[in-house]
């Protein structure tokens, strides 16, 4: 049974291959690594899968349904939810108003309802609030929560982004470089994090280049190289596949 | 401090509101007041699309005028009362703002500033020329206000209606702001594909806003039809869709008590150069740059983050 | 029948010329720092403006003209100077309201040092209108088209021939780059400024003694030079010169064949139908976000 498939997937920029014919499957309860070179379209991979971009052939499905080119917010409502390499923090916000818009789908969206106030929606806004800061106190991020995001340190936003996504209560949550740019201290608290959201339930993909990080936590690991696919497997297996070796790890891994 | 902006500054707003006439030395500075608080109204719906929502409208004079117009036409040539004319008016004003919005609000920056510029002037046109319907350049007298039979007349009357109507503008731009509905609106400012990956439908956010706030133009502007008794196209113009987002981000984006002085200092500031009339434009440029360069954030965020960083020291 | 349509294509290609200049202003101010330059329209009033009153006090043509232009020169300089660079890092809404703010301060100014009438200037070389198959055609629209082809051929000497031409060019195209490489892209942010005064400027003088000028002048020709510019394509001067022609004649043959109470509106129609159907207009680039 699998919860996300990819299948002869290409995207073209112009005359850019950025993912040309890639299939693979991803099963529900895993942690699952995408891994290669800078270029190899890792991060186009995320986008077409989260529709922000679509597909120039090939399908993407989600338990079975076909979602290539829906928009991000219906994917969202399919139990989809993703961080990005270039923060999209809402910069305009405080940290537990950032994690509470993560939350939007399960909340009252009516105009009326907001706009004078009525009890009912002012009671759900409280345990929205309450449940915001109960993920952030699962990041790490307890004493941010009335912090401005614009004034928060990158490491914290890194976090931040992964409790608003996780406010949206995914079922399948892809992370775009979690690490990156953080020091080693930082990237072990992301790695306790990513290994609680999935022990949670959570099925999740993550884009990495740390090494130590990806083979230590993933139970798959998919190597892509200029858009198509390297190899896929274990960690042990990856790290033993010579094609890999060469392309990617070039020697210790 | 505030237990909450909500009811502190309602209420401090309220009191100034009923305090001012006590400073006017005689009765025309109830007129201006009026404008002001009109202004004001027209100013808090038109910030949460600017300042909240992230987008400009550089055409907004337009939904005013057609507020303006609408009530006017159809009190005047079709004999609706000014309520349902009101809302009526405002009815159609918002479906062309839904109309037009779809399209637009796709667009950003630079082009979105653009496209709504290019309906606020062809709305200025075609107010100006239809004038077998709306009386051309000239203009075109209007009918008096009156509620459900009560007759509003004199500076005096519209001042309190104003007054309370600003208030109620206040308080519901306040709700929305700290809701769900208001949030995500937000989001989409902070980051439209941030907002989306968690759900929020930002087309429709963005749509919304733009409505929302047409609306409240197109209110105001038949209010101001009916004080003023006499209407003419320029009320729609470039130059006062201008002014108004400058009274919105002069007094500070983003901020529902900001737009309301901004839009009170750019509406009284005419009175205050009276004397210096020939400078006013001069004045009005070099206060939408001046604010832009050293204040880009408005006065009343700017005044906030001064006084937080002297309690601080 | 054809005599009526050649009427209008001379009145519109007359204006579309002016257009044109103003919409290339656009763009090359756009391209080396991304701001939409809403007083472009007072560098062509301010053009037309001075020459007209320094004529009328007995200067002679071409030194009042040439005075008129280094003067619009060093207003869109100071502009640049002390109104957009200061405000470099900010967003897009705030850039606007300042370089609306400019115009409205320059068209006050300009009510204040001159006056609020309509000015004029005479032909430059007489009245006489020239027939061409059946249409009239003033001396003057041949001054116009004249030294606007003139201009553009002089810019694309500067920018394709001459070493800080192709640096500003450079600079469009990528201002880290450029500065890297050791342009100094404020100087570029100058130039800019002063080349499209330069084109305002000029565009006003010639266009005076067919429309008359007056301070408001302004406002609709720097909203038609965008519409013009955002035709071409945003960035693209050669797509800003097409985009003016074709802008003029659209509203000559519109006023002509439909309703001139509209010709007005004409523009602003293009500029919508252009952001709806194709944002990146004839010319210009289309992009992608990285995210």
């Amino acid at each position: 049974m699998t919860l996300l498939s990819v299948e002869a997937l290409s995207k073209e920029f112009g005359g850019v291959h950025a993912v040309e014919d890639l299939s693979f499957a991803i099963h529900p309860g895993t942690i699952h690594s995408i891994i290669g070179p800078n270029g190899a379209g890792k991060t186009t991979l995320f986008n077409l899968i989260t529709g922000i971009y679509t597909p120039t052939s090939g399908r993407i499905r989600l338990d079975d349904k076909d979602i290539a080119g829906r928009r991000p917010c219906e994917l969202a409502a399919l139990g989809m939810s993703r961080t990005f390499q270039n923060l999209q923090v809402f910069f305009n916000m405080t940290a537990v108003e950032n994690v509470m818009v993560g939350h939007h789908l399960h909340l009252d969206r009516g105009l009326l309802a907001s706009l004078l106030r009525l009890p009912a929606m002012v009671k759900r806004d409280r345990a929205c609030r309450a449940h915001a800061v109960e993920l952030l106190e699962f990041v790490g991020l307890s004493r941010y929560v009335n912090a401005d995001a614009a004034s928060m340190p990158y490491g914290a936003l890194k976090r931040l982004e992964i409790a608003r996504a996780l406010a949206a209560k995914p079922r399948l949550l892809l992370l775009d470089e979690p690490a990156a740019g953080l020091n080693a201290t930082e990237s072990r608290e992301i790695d306790e994090v990513i290994k609680k959201v999935a022990a949670s339930g959570v099925t999740v993909v993550l884009v990495e280049h740390d090494m130590k990080m990806v083979m230590g936590i993933s139970d798959h690991i998919l190597v892509l190289n200029y858009g198509r696919k390297l190899a896929e497997g274990t960690p042990a297996e990856v790290r033993a596949n010579p094609e890999v070796v060469a392309a990617y790890l070039g020697g210790q891994g | 401090m505030w237990k909450s902006p909500r009811t502190g500054g309602l209420g401090l707003l309220a009191i100034l509101l009923a305090a001012a006439p006590l400073t006017f030395p005689n009765a025309y500075f109830y007129d201006v007041g009026v404008n002001a608080l009109f202004n004001a109204v027209l100013c808090v719906g038109l910030n949460l699309l600017i300042g909240y929502g992230g987008q400009i409208s550089l055409g907004h004079a337009g939904f005013f005028a057609l507020g303006a117009y609408g009530t006017a036409i159809l009190t005047g040539r079709y004999a609706l009362p000014p309520v349902a004319a009101m809302l009526v008016a405002a009815g159609g004003v918002g479906l062309l703002a839904f109309v037009v919005g779809r399209p637009i609000l796709k667009l950003k920056g630079h082009y979105l500033a653009m496209a709504t510029l290019g309906i606020g002037i062809i709305i200025h046109i075609v107010l100006k020329t239809e004038s077998w319907l709306t009386g051309g350049p000239d203009g075109i007298g209007v009918d008096p206000f009156h509620l459900a039979g009560l007759a509003v007349a004199g500076d005096q009357a519209w001042y309190w209606l104003a007054a309370g109507l600003l208030l109620l503008a206040v308080w519901l731009s306040l709700n929305l702001v700290d809701s769900p509905v208001g949030r995500a609106l937000r989001a989409v400012h902070g980051s439209e594909v941030g907002a989306e990956v968690v759900g929020v439908d930002t087309a429709r956010s963005k749509v919304l806003v733009f409505v929302v706030s047409a609306v409240f133009a197109s209110l105001v502007g038949s209010l101001f039809a009916h004080k003023n008794a006499f209407i003419t196209p320029d009320i729609g113009s470039f130059f006062r869709s201008i002014e108004l987002v400058t009274m919105v981000v002069l007094g500070g984006m983003a901020s529902t008590f900001g737009a309301v002085i901004g839009a009170v200092i750019l509406t009284l500031l005419p009175q205050f150069l009276a004397a210096f009339e020939d400078y006013e434009a001069m004045v009005l440029g070099a206060i939408m740059m001046g604010t832009m360069i050293f204040m880009p954030k408005g006065l009343l965020p700017s005044l906030r983050l001064l006084l937080s960083k002297r309690r601080a020291a | 029948m054809f005599a009526e349509f050649l009427q209008y294509l001379f009145s519109g290609l007359t204006s579309g010329a002016i257009y044109a200049l103003a919409g290339l202003g656009f763009a090359i101010i756009y391209n080396s720092s991304h701001v939409i330059n809403f007083a472009q329209g007072e560098f062509i009033m301010i053009g037309g403006m001075a020459t007209a009153t320094m004529v009328a006090a007995g200067v002679p043509l071409p030194l009042a003209a040439a005075l008129a232009v280094v003067a619009t020169m060093a207003v869109g300089v100071a502009l640049e100077k002390f109104a957009v660079e200061p405000a470099r890092n900010a967003d897009v809404t705030a850039i606007i309201i300042i370089t609306i703010g400019a115009s409205i301060f320059l068209r006050g100014a300009a009510q204040l040092l001159w006056n609020k009438e309509f000015h004029a200037l005479a032909a430059f070389s007489g009245d006489t209108p020239l027939r061409v198959g059946g249409a009239t055609l003033m001396p003057q629209s041949l001054w116009v088209m004249g030294v606007s082809v003139a201009l553009i051929a002089m810019l694309w000497w500067f920018f394709n021939r001459t070493l800080f031409g192709k640096a500003m060019l450079a600079t469009s195209y990528n201002r880290l780059a450029a500065r890297l490489m050791g342009i100094p892209v404020k100087t570029v942010l100058m130039v800019a400024f002063a080349l499209s005064a330069l084109l305002g400027a000029v565009g006003g003088i010639v266009m005076t003694p067919i429309t008359f000028t007056n301070y408001e002048a302004g406002i609709m020709l720097g909203l038609k030079g965008f519409s013009a510019a955002v035709l071409g394509g945003l960035g693209s001067g050669g797509g800003a010169i097409v985009g003016g022609l074709l802008v003029g004649v659209a509203e000559a043959l519109a006023s002509g064949y439909l309703s001139s109470a509209y010709k007005d509106a004409i523009a602003f129609v293009i500029i919508l139908f252009v952001l709806f159907f194709m944002p990146s207009g004839l010319f210009g680039m289309k992009g992608t976000d990285r995210v």
